[in-house]
């Protein structure tokens, strides 16, 4: 459960997120649109506790971001950036399973390149990947390796950073099934960040939109099309013209 | 007139303040890299990562730099010595010249050079790609798993690899000395092993310690701090090899003035 209220955050004289408040059910799978620079990926960090926000609470699981015990907090995560973020020092197969090798529990390397190779071929990617470097692969297989990432360690939380953006549409229906299948199967909570509209009904329980720095609409998938609201009118149906100003 | 004093002088202040925040925030940031040393987990095969890439592939600048060093120093020696029929004295100041000085600035900058930048642009870099961030969010603390091992590593193996530069660059000036300037080679020996003293070895591998731990220390500074973008990449890899040189230079004459002044 992620209950985020009032939270405000800016960079030097540059207002991003202005007052956003949201709640995510245990379980719930909910998707977050708005556009370019809105800050969708800023919000994500935030409750990640990777930027400090300026005023505002968030707890999950009734736990504030800055607890002294960051590992715990952190344990219940997985996350894919939006650039993917591998660590090009390593192989693709210590990438994806790079937490399970951390720790008091750490796998040994036989079975933790087999679960990399599991979850390699969950996101339709071949077992001879796992021992390339990610410098080899192209901007989609990236992404792919670093969805692979985010669910390797079977985390209670997910975020996903623009999943599907460079990838086939093939693969983008193969992606959206399997974070489809991350919330229905495991129960994880999702949250995902797309401008993908088909992602959205594919993925999405719950929408909200964010726009000038706080959350425009809110509602269930379902509700979107007959939400009434122009700014997300504007936005789902990709009109050029509307109350959005397309110069931002 | 008066405001412009008043504008001159708050502008001084808060030019000092700047310098004393970031001098703050590096010795901070020194001492959680030290702390992580005593704190598990540790990070074991990147510490050994570092111990090659620092060290073992250091040796070939290193030992090059030193012999032609070693082997100019001779030559000088020798014609400023000739002026005043002082000539036999180059086995004992190519010997002090180099252990003292030569050897552990020119490594210390040597590392600067090829160490602290690549570090500065590999962090750098890592932050720009979110990297950084992704280590943290696999509950992996960046300092502890990036900037120790690299901090440790160069403090461990730079005095190492300055106790070759020493001895390379004496077999400079010993080769000049006995093919080209009609030196006696086990004389020549001789001289240099008699005239060294034992201060003369320490101070020069605390040296090289404490300039492998600055330079490694500004290549993960800057790196940790750089902004966003290609630009900020070179920023600070410019910045950390600039400053690293400057320290590298000011800490010398901090330690030669410890080790010999008195
Ligand atoms: N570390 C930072 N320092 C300064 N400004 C930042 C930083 N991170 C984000 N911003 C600014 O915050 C705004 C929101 O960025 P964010 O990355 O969240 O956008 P976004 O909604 O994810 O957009 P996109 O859909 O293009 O990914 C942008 O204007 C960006 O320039
Ligand atoms: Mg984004």
């Amino acid at each position: 459960m992620i209950t985020i209220k009032d939270l405000h955050k800016s960079f030097g004289p540059k207002t991003v997120l202005n007052g956003v408040n949201m709640h995510i059910a245990a379980g719930h799978s909910m998707v977050i649109i708005g556009g370019s620079g809105t800050g969708k990926s800023v919000l994500l960090k935030n409750i990640l506790g990777l930027i400090t926000p300026d005023s505002g609470s968030i707890e999950v699981n009734g736990i504030d971001p800055n607890t002294r015990n960051r590992d715990a907090f952190l344990d219940m995560f997985g996350m894919l950036f939006q650039g993917g973020a591998l660590f090009d020092s390593l192989p693709i197969w210590q990438n994806v399973s790079f937490r399970l090798l951390q720790g008091k529990h750490k796998l040994s390397n036989s079975e933790a390149h087999e679960i990399a190779v599991e979850k390699l071929r969950r996101v339709g990617l071949r077992p001879e990947v796992a021992d390339q470097y990610p410098g080899e692969l192209s901007g989609g297989m990236q992404k792919r390796v670093g969805l692979a990432r985010a669910i390797a360690a079977e985390p209670e939380i997910i975020f996903f950073d623009e999943p599907t953006t460079g990838l086939d549409p093939i693969m983008s229906g193969v992606i959206n099934e399997l974070i489809r299948e991350i919330v229905v199967e495991m129960g994880a909570t999702a949250m995902t960040i797309t401008h993908d509209m088909s992602s959205v009904r594919a993925i999405a329980d719950e929408v909200a939109m964010l726009h000038e720095g706080v959350v425009q609409w809110t509602g269930k998938v379902g509700d979107m099309d007959n939400s009434g609201d122009p700014y997300l009118d504007q936005f789902i149906n990709a009109r050029p013209d509307g109350p959005i100003e397309a110069i931002r | 007139m008066i405001q412009a004093t008043q504008r001159i002088l708050s502008r001084i202040g808060r030019a000092t303040l700047a310098v004393f925040q970031s001098i703050g925030a590096l010795i901070l940031f020194a001492l959680t890299a030290v702390s992580h040393i005593f704190r598990p987990p540790f990070y074991f095969g990147a510490f050994v990562r570092q111990l090659l890439n620092i060290g073992y592939f250091s040796l070939p600048v290193v030992g090059l730099t030193a012999l032609f060093t070693g082997a100019a120093l001779a030559l000088q020696i020798y014609s400023g010595g000739s002026r005043f029929n002082a000539e036999a004295v180059v086995p004992q100041i190519v010997a002090i010249g180099m252990v003292r000085e030569l050897g552990p600035v020119l490594v210390g900058l040597m590392i600067a050079a090829r160490v602290t930048s690549s570090i500065a642009a590999e962090i750098a870099t890592m932050k720009v790609t979110e990297q950084i961030d992704a280590l943290t969010t696999l509950s992996t603390n960046p300092m502890k798993y990036l900037t120790t091992p690299r901090v440790l590593a160069a403090f461990l193996v730079v005095p190492l690899l300055v106790g070759i530069g020493d001895i390379i660059g004496i077999m400079g000036g010993f080769f000049v000395s006995t093919s080209r300037l009609g030196f006696n080679p086990s004389n020549y020996i001789q001289n240099t092993a008699d005239f060294l003293t034992f201060i003369d070895i320490v101070s020069s591998l605390t040296k090289g310690a404490v300039f492998g731990f600055i330079a490694a220390l500004m290549g993960c500074y800057y790196g940790m701090n750089s902004n966003r973008g290609a630009q900020g990449v070179g920023e600070a890899t410019k910045s950390s090899v600039v400053v690293a040189s400057v320290l590298i230079l000011a800490s010398n004459y901090l330690l030669t003035e410890m080790f010999f002044s008195s």
